[in-house]
């Protein structure tokens, strides 16, 4: 099964709606609780850092039968320093973005401790891909 | 603690989920980060919070919290209401500080975290 949903820059009433989605098809095939929950933070991690970080992008789901891959994929501008990102409460988070709840610099943390397999490709001045894998 | 006795210790009012005043809550977490939340895979959690916009109630949703108390009188706008009735997580608040209300909730045995 594969969905694709559009991330938009800035617009946090939207923060939350692909996750939203994909948690409710998750349900729906029955995978416990407990796996939902390490699944969606991930993806919902990886969604607001779209909206609060990037110039907008989208996520795109693929559901296997033993499976889970998120891709996100937005449209720059890019993480300069990658190793310095995926550190613990390092975060570059504008006033606007921590109004809203976010910018512990926990994100990328939390994506990294959730998934079996992560790949990030990202450079500043280019765009930023996260690829997540999840065994069912 | 069930949700009902939680507001009488720190005078909260229920906004919207009567249905939840009988739940059984067992921790407490105080943050108004959401990340900070996001890190929690216990269930049964009570999340304590400063930040009432419609974040609070995404994040609740994505870790299966289905109770939240907003601290210093913050009143939830309707927007949030209807998120938290169509996600059926409880909204209540509580005129007090989050210091205030999670002082008050662990010396009547709410548990941490972490
Ligand atoms: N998609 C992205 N595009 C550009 N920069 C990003 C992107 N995702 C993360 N970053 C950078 O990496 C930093 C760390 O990200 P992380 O998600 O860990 O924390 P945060 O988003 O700042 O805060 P939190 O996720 O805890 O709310 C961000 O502050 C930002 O500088
Ligand atoms: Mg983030």
């Amino acid at each position: 099964m594969h969905e694709e949903f559009t991330i938009p820059s800035k617009d946090f009433s939207v923060a939350g709606e692909a996750s939203s989605k994909i948690k409710r098809i998750l349900k729906q095939l029955n995978v416990p609780p407990q796996r939902i929950k390490q699944i969606i933070v991930a993806v919902f991690e990886a969604e607001v850092n779209v909206i609060a970080h990037s110039y907008g992008g989208k996520v795109l789901c693929d559901i296997e039968q033993e499976r889970v891959l998120i891709d996100v994929i937005d449209t720059g501008p890019g993480i300069e320093d990658l190793d310095l990102a995926m550190t613990e409460g390092w975060s570059t988070a504008t006033s606007e973005v921590r109004e809203m709840g976010y910018g512990a610099g926990m994100g990328l943390p939390n994506i990294k401790k959730s998934c079996d397999e992560l790949k990030i490709y990202t450079k500043k001045g280019d765009h930023t891909h996260i690829s997540m894998r999840f065994t069912l | 603690m069930k949700l009902k006795e939680i507001l009488e210790c720190v005078d909260g009012k229920l906004v919207w989920g009567e249905s939840h005043l009988e739940d059984e809550v067992i921790r407490g977490f105080a943050s108004d980060l959401m990340s900070d939340v996001l890190t929690i895979l216990e269930d049964d959690i009570l999340l304590i919070t400063g930040l009432s916009n419609n974040q609070s109630i995404r994040t609740a949703e994505m870790s299966d919290i289905t109770n939240i108390l907003l601290v210093r009188n913050k009143r939830p706008s309707q927007n949030m209401i209807d998120m938290a009735k169509e996600l059926n997580i409880s909204l209540s608040y509580t005129p007090y500080s989050l210091f205030k209300t999670s002082g008050l909730l662990y010396a009547k045995g709410l548990k941490p975290v972490y």
